[in-house]
């Protein structure tokens, strides 16, 4: 292929996309092929928010920290999430069911505050109402 | 909103994220079901956002021969009452009607001051459908543009408007176009930066997913002023419903000629590509997504050479934010002047606000320069919800800063906003009351840039953390009055020693809340007390006993184990065991349980 910089970010999006996780393996290869060291490609790939280098529960709890949601008490949400699942944000249960994670915002402001599981979004939420929003997804 | 007075029965579901996150998917799946139930042949579509983000689920509805009506507050059972009462019955469910029945919407305090521009076609589309966008005058600016034959006299078109890039930092548009025009060199890219990371802002989201067509068509005129034959869109990955619409409307923008090789016949070439922006709030600045676009960590460099001259792969570039291009249709089919006749002199046209925070009408809200903030807050947003005094509003989300009430009669202007310690920035407006504590949120923000500061300049990497834990000290009642003026001297130290508008700016939450709110920090000092009792370290709940019953309920919430009492006696709670978690005010109810 030879050297194509341009290529490397979609690349790893892609490869994130079909393991969860980008794979050590993978970036070798992605390196390899794009004509890059795999430091480069482990640079690029440890800057940008989006990538994680380890596998990733079967559901994805993202917390918002947005501005709206942090005055309408986010950090209250993420408490009851982390005693709910017993880790901390970054972190993957240890059945693999649920990684938890934070966001800067995903800007549904006025739904605030608000809890992304996968890819729905559910808003207005209290603390006292994390159990039960997880057990939909046990 | 397509025609007035339909001979159909139509329904239409306002199908932005915030629509979708409140529900709006469930509902438009009520309304058809329901009305096929009741063998309606109604037609249920879709529109994005028309900014009232406090009334979501909205839809509009219309019987053959009747008015239009907006709902909102909608769920799936008030879904089918509208489909039982309206659709069937000829009889509007008025509990939830926005407006009353073929109420004008701009009647309503929340749109009277309101000035559509950038938000022309939001809501009134869908936005999966460049015919109705076409049906509403989409793409017709860019064939004058073409057909002028001049793309001189576009440049100066919008350098006559006074249009300055909405994405914060408000450098002429039209200038800049002229700079990438006249540099040297065929090979010319106009990248579109819809990398909207401000936490709080989500304006940018709303015109991708809500009205596509207007950034693809400022982009194409765009690029035909500069020159520039290929276009990239750098959008937030985090944003997958703006990412899959902006797909749609440009292989429908292709399909129609309006993008591709030969453009209208008139021998203009411009494509258009998507790139997804992998999480790197830095990579709103211009050299550092240029970087990322290249593949490389998004890390800003010195300018100049300025993108304009040596911009991606090396080549002249022209960035523009997403609200900026929309606005560019709108001048060139209605003229420089008319974009010109309002606002303020040093500020031309119309900005688009996020209002959000502790506001009664919250939402998508734009405009003209030159109004100000109690008008935004108190008139079109309603003010506070809750009857607490607003006691403050957060403009510009990391860049910007905190202003007081007593500010509010300060216009929405570059350089008055400047001026008053905030900026007028990409456009997160955040309305504070006395449940919010100053210092908390000059720590939110830094807390916020120096985690994505990419660690280039020594002041913005090591500076912010500093000052971070300056902040961390104070919150938890360990601060130094010393502390306060440590924290400016080391705030205009990073200000002064930052490459790029990140560190530039990050410490300007601290500063104007350290300007304006003084008070609040020396209370944390001085008298380890945080006022609106958000600092955890600085206040405790207590339990009052005239107003507990007994019930148990927040014995069984606390996951700490502090509350204890016989049944149907008061409780006690013991502080020094308690986290501060506030579960336990959340299930009281009685309100016996307060902080003190």
């Amino acid at each position: 292929m030879g050297k194509r910089p341009g290529a490397l970010i979609p690349l790893l999006q892609g490869t994130q996309e079909l393991f969860g996780y980008l794979p050590e393996e993978s970036m070798v290869r992605i390196a390899r092929a794009l004509g890059l060291s795999p430091a480069e490609v482990y640079g690029v790939a440890t800057f940008y928010g989006q990538f994680r280098l380890k596998p990733a529960g079967k559901h994805i709890v993202t917390v918002c920290h947005g501005t709206a949601c942090h005055v309408a008490g986010a950090e209250r949400i993420s408490g009851a999430l982390e005693r709910a699942l017993g880790v901390k944000a970054g972190e993957t249960t240890r059945d693999r069911k649920f990684t938890l994670r934070d966001v800067a915002c995903l800007g549904c402001c006025s739904l605030s505050p608000v809890v992304m599981v996968d890819k729905t979004v559910h808003g207005k939420l209290a603390s006292a109402g994390i159990p039960a929003l997880l057990k939909n997804y046990g | 909103m397509k025609t007035l007075r339909g001979s159909r029965f139509t329904v239409t579901v306002g199908l932005g994220s915030c629509g979708v996150a409140a529900g709006a998917e469930a509902v438009a799946e009520a309304f058809r079901k329901e009305s096929a139930k009741r063998g309606l042949a109604a037609e249920v579509g879709i529109t994005g956002c028309v900014g009232m983000c406090h009334r979501e689920v909205l839809a509009e509805v219309s019987i053959p021969g009747g008015p239009l009506s907006l709902y909102g507050d909608l769920t799936p059972p008030r879904a089918a009452r509208v489909v039982a009462e309206h659709l069937a019955g000829g009889v509007p469910v008025r509990e939830w009607l926005v407006a009353g029945e073929g109420a004008d919407l701009s009647s309503l305090p929340y749109f009277a001051k309101q000035k559509k521009i950038v938000l022309r076609n939001c809501g009134f589309i869908d936005p999966e459908d460049i015919g109705d966008s076409v049906g509403r005058g989409g793409y017709s600016a860019l064939a004058s543009a073409i057909e002028s034959g001049s793309p001189d006299g576009v440049v100066q078109a919008v350098v006559d408007s006074g249009l300055r890039g909405r994405g914060g930092a408000g450098f002429p548009t039209g200038i800049k176009w002229r700079i990438t025009r006249d540099a040297p060199g065929a090979e010319k890219y106009l990248i579109c930066n819809a990398d909207e990371g401000d936490p709080g802002a989500f304006m940018d989201r709303s015109v991708l997913e809500s009205d596509p067509h207007a950034v693809i068509e400022g982009m194409a005129i765009a690029a035909y002023a500069i020159g520039a034959r290929r276009g990239i869109i750098y959008v937030r990955a985090e944003y997958p419903l703006a990412v899959k619409r902006l797909g749609i409307a440009v292989r429908q923008a292709e399909a129609r000629g309006f993008l591709g090789r030969n453009i209208l016949g008139k021998g203009f070439d411009f494509t258009v590509s998507l790139m997804e922006g992998a999480g790197a709030f830095v990579c709103g600045e211009e050299t550092a997504l240029i970087q990322s676009i290249q593949g490389e960590r998004g890390m800003p460099r010195l300018r100049p050479p300025f993108p304009s001259s040596r911009g991606l792969w090396g080549k002249p570039t022209c960035i523009n934010n997403v609200e900026t291009l929309a606005a560019v249709p709108w001048i060139i089919a209605h003229g420089a002047a008319a974009y010109a006749a309002i606002g303020t002199p040093g500020s031309r046209g119309t900005k688009v606000f996020a209002l959000a925070g502790k506001v009664a009408r919250g939402g998508l809200v734009e405009v003209p320069m030159g109004i100000t903030l109690r008008e935004i807050i108190f008139d079109i947003g309603g003010g506070s919800p809750t009857g607490l005094a607003v006691k403050a509003v957060q403009i510009g989300g990391p860049s910007g800063g905190c202003l007081p009430a007593d500010l509010f009669d300060t216009p929405i202007d570059y350089e008055s906003l400047q001026e008053s310690g905030a900026i007028m920035g990409s456009g997160g407006m955040i309305v504070l009351d006395g449940t919010s504590c100053m210092v908390d949120i000059a720590r939110y923000f830094l807390a916020f840039t120096q985690a994505e500061s990419c660690g280039k300049c020594t002041f913005c990497r090591i500076g912010t953390k500093r000052m971070l834990d300056i902040l961390e000290r104070i919150a938890t009642g360990k601060g130094r009055m010393e502390d306060l003026g440590l924290l400016e001297e080391l705030g205009e130290k990073v200000k002064a020693a930052s490459l790029c508008g990140l560190g530039q700016t990050a410490p300007n939450p601290v500063l104007t809340t350290l300007r304006f709110f003084r008070d609040e920090y020396a209370a944390h000092i001085r008298d380890r007390r945080c006022p609106a009792k958000k600092c955890k370290a600085l206040f405790s709940y207590g339990i009052d006993a005239g107003a507990c019953v007994g019930c148990g309920a927040c014995v069984r919430a606390c996951p700490a184990k502090a509350i204890a009492g016989e049944p149907k006696k008061p409780h006690r709670l013991e502080p020094r065991v308690c986290t501060r978690c506030g579960l336990c005010v959340e299930t009281c109810k009685f309100g016996a349980i307060a902080a003190e």
